[in-house]
């Protein structure tokens, strides 16, 4: 019965999963490099770049279908849950998992949530820079998350996933997307090694994901100001 | 549209579909030719190509049968796809933002308005007046002097590349024929045909005996293909002299002189692209690379050839 009452919210999200997909790719022709990996529904954990709110539905858009719906993004639930739109589009559309950014104030531990949904059989999608990233540099130093998962489910693959061009297709405190094309490049998956500490881990994993980074004369990270 | 027109377009799309048989057939009898588990990456090439003709020759037969604002829609596409290509690679920053966004979201659209409303007098100055010198202003407004004129210029060019000049195909439909039918759209057919076949014939003639290089740190195109092709295409304006109002000498002479500027436009393209290292523009069409990969020619050949037309014809 239950089921039978929520299934119209479940089609409405279906279907505003299709738009918001069909809208990214008709501004940005969004296409998927699948340089490391192959497009196969394996258990994984990508973790990518992040310099926009868009970042995460073009990963979710490249994503083929039976892949997209075992994949989980791990967002922050003071931004999904802000209003009733964003409360429906986070949990329904992109069935994040939603994680409390406050340490003070927050109830549940974000990395037991995140295991949870790993034992659960998702694959997820994570931002380890914790924020976006509005440097230069390519990336910010990783938070001790990716770590962490990596050292309690030590057989899920780890796939650095880099999103390229979206600081200039949506930079922070703009409301237009120009278009411009996007490519999403899949690497070779990273474990934790034996004995490694988390610093040169991170600083491992953070290094196969920029190997993955277009260099390109003109349109640099930085805002193309690069020759 | 009248029913001869329509019989006519039919026609021409039969015939082309016809070509395009006999390339499946020469490419399935290639791939057949090798020993069987190997594949000869230039036949794959060659069937991959020939699949993506078809996909193009389609859509772009039914966007002229459907008429007017079929074919209005599909280059105003076009123009969309190979802006968001060229504007991928040019210089721009933040400051740039705004101004970009009003090329792509405003101008390209009014452009084409424009064009379907016949208002020749405004969608020829459109880009090249108003647009030229607004977008600098609202690029400077936002105060950012690093490397302005490299930006600017090269967000005019783009437009003026992938808006303007495209939209120059469409607007060939507004001329108005001199015995007052509704035949001008055949004029896009006739276009299309001697510019891409053209192109066809010089990419084969050249790979097969072609010697002398025009210009050899930016592109593999040779004098002796380029002869070949614009012959070629002489030949095909000739064969279709029935659908334009030029008459048989000025239906070649008109395929030789969009066949030859679409040849030198795309060897503008490869100095872009040799100078922004990229080898294709995008990904978009399987086989071709991008949108302006497949269209630099008709982008050249489109304003000179309508020019030509009003100017001798008009």
């Amino acid at each position: 019965m239950v089921a039978l009452f929520t299934l119209p919210r479940r089609i409405a999200a279906r279907t505003v999963g299709h738009a918001l997909a069909f809208v990214a790719r008709f501004i940005t022709a969004v296409r998927a490099d699948w340089r490391g990996i192959e497009p196969v529904a394996v258990q994984r954990v990508y973790y990518a770049n992040h310099v926009s709110n868009a970042d995460m539905p073009m990963i979710w858009t490249v994503l083929p279908p039976h892949m997209r719906r075992q994949t989980r993004p791990v967002a922050a639930a003071d931004y999904w849950l802000k209003n009733k739109l964003r409360a429906f589009v986070g949990p329904e559309v992109f069935n994040c998992v939603l994680i409390d950014r406050r340490p003070d104030a927050r109830t549940e531990d974000p990395m037991e949530k995140i295991i949870e949904a790993i034992d659960e059989g998702a694959s997820l999608i994570i931002f380890p820079e914790g924020n976006r990233n509005m440097t230069e540099d390519p990336l910010l130093p990783f938070r001790a998350g990716l770590y962490n998962i990596a050292k309690a489910r030590p057989d899920v693959d780890l796939v650095p996933t880099w999103v390229a061009n979206l600081n200039e297709i949506m930079p922070k405190g703009e409301v237009i997307p120009l278009p411009l094309i996007c490519t999403v490049t899949f690497g070779a998956p990273v474990h934790v090694r034996d004995g490694e500490d988390k610093d040169s881990f991170l600083r491992r994993a953070a290094d196969a994901l920029v190997d993955l980074a277009p260099e390109r004369p003109g349109a640099r990270a930085s805002g193309g100001d690069g020759a | 549209m009248n029913n001869q027109t329509t019989l006519d377009i039919l026609g021409l799309s039969l015939g082309v579909f016809g070509i395009l048989i006999g390339l499946t057939l020469v490419g399935e009898f290639l791939r057949a030719r090798q020993p069987s588990g190997k594949a000869n990456p230039v036949v794959e090439a060659f069937v991959m190509r020939v699949h993506t003709w078809w996909g193009l020759v389609i859509l772009t037969s039914l966007a002229v049968l459907s008429g007017r604002t079929g074919v209005l829609l599909l280059f105003a596409f076009a123009s969309f796809a190979a802006l968001r290509e060229f504007l991928t690679f040019a210089r721009k920053h933040r400051a740039d933002h705004l101004s970009l966004a009003l090329g792509c979201f405003v101008i390209l659209p009014l452009q084409y308005l424009f064009v379907a409303f016949d208002w020749t007098a405004l969608f020829t100055v459109f880009i090249p007046v108003y647009a030229f010198l607004l977008l600098p202003i609202v690029s400077a407004l936002r105060g950012d002097p690093s490397n302005f004129l490299t930006r600017v210029a090269e967000m005019q060019w783009g437009l003026m590349i992938c808006v303007f000049c495209i939209s120059h195909v469409p607007a060939l439909i507004t001329y108005d024929m001199p015995d007052g039918s509704d035949r001008s759209i055949l004029l896009i057919v006739f276009f299309a045909m001697v510019v891409q076949f053209g192109d066809l014939f010089e990419y084969y003639a050249g790979r097969r005996f072609g010697r002398r290089r025009i210009a050899p740190s930016l592109s593999p195109k040779t004098i002796e293909g380029m002869i070949v092709g614009v012959l070629c295409a002489m030949a095909i304006g000739a064969g279709l002299a029935w659908a334009t109002p030029f008459g048989l000498v000025g239906a070649t002479l008109m395929a030789g002189l969009a066949s030859v500027t679409g040849m030198f436009g795309s060897l503008v393209f490869a100095a872009i692209k040799r100078d922004k290292g990229v080898k294709d523009w995008s990904h978009l069409i399987p086989g071709q690379g991008g949108f302006l990969d497949q269209l630099d020619s008709v982008i050249f050949a489109a304003p000179v050839f309508y020019h030509m037309t009003h100017l001798i014809w008009g």
